[in-house]
């Protein structure tokens, strides 16, 4: 089996550590390889979406399990795809789209994989209707510390533990995924601004439940009277007779759209407050007052930026931290407040998102809970960012908020207890199937998880 | 594991009375340093040193360490890695010596020569192996701005860093790719015991400073970090004058 050792890091592109890479190709290596990791044990590794060091395993193993992506079987009468934890959502696309299905929840890139969709429970535009990845899956395969590989069903302890979970109770061979029917391979997408963020907040807890999905783009370097002035962007597939009679010829077609790679080697702060703020009003002014029914590919809607291969580097080598939080109903007040102090702070951010969650999924480490979720990134050599984040982090914790550990590099590890209720039991159940601590990673190191 | 700024939840200090270490460290607390090792001679000091981070909210911890003795170095620093992770080593220990009696006594100069060269050669390569072996860590090294071009008034200390200076410049290339950050930092005059009663000059500098240049530098993931930064010009252009001008200037 190959095995390189190589320095890893996560999209965020902060703390690179290093570790043996094996890239296992039939599951019985996969095996080999969780029994062969070493005293400082080994995790699995999708397409390294995870912004922070979900995915990374300093002086250990780390599994890239992408060279397992066969798709065994897809149902396409009952919607449902059985496949290897390697294969990425890109590819269910390119498979599923033309069959009329798709798949049941995307986060703003294609290119993660199942298993890496079920370990961080991702959640798309769609969840305050259809929730999070997690509960579209019925059943996977999970290859645990003692070498077996056990099939894991909803409702069950391991699955909620797993989903969620960070690749923490073993590493996911092959997933059972329910998928969602659709008439096209367009989006139907409805535009409006807000002019600011009680405008944007009402707007969206009006009318929400009209789109199956929503998200609004916020201006996070706006301030005073336009503070958290944004665009919402609403949708749904669109039905076969709202396509012009060319298309409607070839609607299921998948055709994302490609642009170069980012450069290599890009300077230092490129993104400042100047060019960040100059993107953000121009991205605002360009966004239509209102504009109903427009017809957008998938691609455009969903993965604005998978079009551009490894935009991760624009922010130079010292790369970039996300801060992803949610905070329930009932606490706007303190979502205020956070906006509120980041565009203060003039926190370089672009691409700032805002959405409101549904209910909440039975995943113990599971991230999404019903109420609001805000996420930014930030070039990492901002000066003082650290200290800012934290204070940002107590803000979240004291209104009964959390941070998403899929985007997390930097959280205070005292505070995590309080934003994970269930943090106790999964700690107990990784000690009775790994007593060894087989299943580590920078996180887990770092977070005590 | 250090975090996306490079802050690291537990710290090694060799030298662990140093005052530059200490401010260091009280810096790192303040921020996401949790376990603090003191490796020193046992000392009250130490000691001191160790609870007063304590009272910070650190868990502090002192281990007998000696940087004259460095067939003990693999054994005593092997047990502090055996505890766990240590996501960086600050390298802090030196003596300043005193010129004008070095000169005259070679032994109390070849002490000077041992503590910051020869002991930072063994100890460095030995958590360097330690850190390898993790994956991940930064060794951070205390240099100095005496050891870029060594001065008549305290060429045998100027020297022993212009050793450590190098040794630390290679050892960072040598670990280049493996996960392992190496930073040479080059202070100038910093206020402390070790400087007291010496006349003050220009771009002095104080612990605290050496301390925030060093969260900077950790942030940045920087290789040498001159403190303060406009070092880096007065040595570069120091570093060019005629030995017959240098030897006259009065520095």
């Amino acid at each position: 089996m190959p095995a390189d050792t190589v320095s890893v890091s996560g999209w965020g592109r902060t703390a690179p550590t290093t570790a043996r890479l094996v890239r296992p190709r039939t599951y019985e290596e996969a095996a080999a390889a969780v029994r062969e990791c070493g005293t400082r044990g080994g995790i699995a590794r999708g397409l390294g979406r995870a912004y922070g060091d979900a995915a990374q395993n300093a002086g250990g193993a780390v599994l890239d399990m992408t060279g397992l992506d066969r798709i065994h079987a897809i149902d396409a009468d009952g919607g449902t795809v059985l496949c290897d934890a390697g294969v990425s959502l890109h590819r269910l696309m390119e498979v599923l789209l033309p069959l009329g299905w798709f798949v049941p929840v995307t986060p703003g890139t294609r290119y993660v994989t199942v298993g890496g969709a079920i370990g961080a429970d991702i959640h798309g535009k769609n969840h305050h209707a259809s929730g999070s990845f997690a509960r579209h899956v019925l059943a996977f395969e999970l290859l645990t510390a003692d070498g077996a590989i056990r099939t894991v069903g909803r409702g069950t302890p391991l699955f909620d533990a797993t989903a969620g979970g960070m690749g923490l109770t073993g590493v996911i061979l092959t997933a059972t995924v329910r998928l969602q029917p659709v008439a096209t391979s367009l989006m139907s997408v409805d535009t409006e601004r807000a002019a600011d963020l009680d405008d944007l907040m009402a707007r969206l807890t009006a009318t929400d439940h009209h789109y199956r999905y929503s998200v609004a783009w916020i201006d996070l370097l706006a301030r005073g009277a336009s503070m958290g002035r944004s665009v919402l962007t609403r949708g749904d597939h669109a039905p076969l007779d709202a396509l012009p009679p060319r298309v409607r010829r070839h609607p299921l077609a998948f055709r994302p759209s490609q642009f170069p790679s980012a450069p290599a080697f890009v300077p230092e702060g490129l993104l400042g407050r100047t060019t960040v703020g100059l993107f953000n009003e121009l991205w605002y002014r360009k966004a239509p007052r209102a504009r109903a029914g427009e017809l957008q590919k998938i691609s455009t809607f969903f993965h604005p930026l998978d079009g551009v291969p490894h935009w991760n580097r624009v922010y130079g080598r010292s790369g970039f931290v996300q801060y992803q939080c949610a905070v329930g109903h009932g606490q706007e007040e303190a979502l205020r407040r956070i906006v509120r102090r980041i565009s203060e702070r003039r926190c370089p951010s672009f691409l700032a998102v805002l959405k409101r969650f549904g209910e909440g999924d039975p995943g113990w480490l599971s991230f999404p809970m019903p109420g609001w979720t805000l996420a930014l990134d930030i070039p990492a050599n901002l000066a003082g960012l650290g200290a800012f984040l934290d204070e940002l982090d107590e803000e979240v914790a004291q209104a009964g908020g959390r941070v998403y550990l899929a985007k997390d590099s930097r959280l205070r590890p005292e505070l995590l207890a309080g934003m994970y209720p269930r943090l106790g039991e999964f700690r107990s159940l990784r000690e009775e199937l790994d007593p060894r601590g087989v299943f580590t990673s920078d996180l887990s190191r770092r977070l005590g998880l | 594991m250090k975090d996306a700024f490079g802050i690291p939840q537990s710290l090694l200090i060799l030298g662990g009375t140093s005052e530059i270490a200490l401010a260091t460290a009280r810096r790192l607390i303040v921020r996401r340093t949790r376990t603090v090792w003191l490796a020193g001679r046992p000392s009250p000091a130490l000691e001191q040193a160790a609870e007063q981070l304590r009272g910070m909210g650190a868990d502090a911890r002192t281990v007998a360490f000696d940087a004259l003795d460095p067939a003990s170095h693999e054994a005593v620093l092997g047990k502090v890695f055996a505890e766990g992770d240590i996501d960086m080593v600050l390298l802090a220990f030196g003596v300043l010596g005193d010129q004008a009696r070095d000169e005259k006594e070679p032994v109390s100069a070849v002490r000077v020569a041992q503590t910051n060269y020869t002991g930072a050669v063994s100890a460095g390569l030995v958590c360097a192996r330690a850190l390898q072996a993790q994956g991940h860590g930064s060794l951070v090294v205390l240099s100095s701005v005496a050891g870029e071009r060594a001065r008549r008034s305290n060429f045998i200390y100027g020297s022993s860093k212009a050793g450590l200076d190098a040794f630390a410049q290679g050892l960072g290339d040598a670990l280049h790719g493996t996960g392992v950050h190496v930073m040479v930092v080059r202070p100038g005059f910093v206020r402390t015991r070790m400087t007291a009663g010496l006349r003050d000059v220009p771009l002095a500098t104080t612990p605290e400073a050496v301390a925030t240049a060093v969260e900077t530098g950790l942030r940045r993931r920087s290789e040498t970090v001159w403190v303060p930064g406009a070092l880096r010009l007065v040595m570069s252009a120091l570093r060019h004058v005629p030995r017959a001008v240098f030897r006259r200037l009065p520095i």
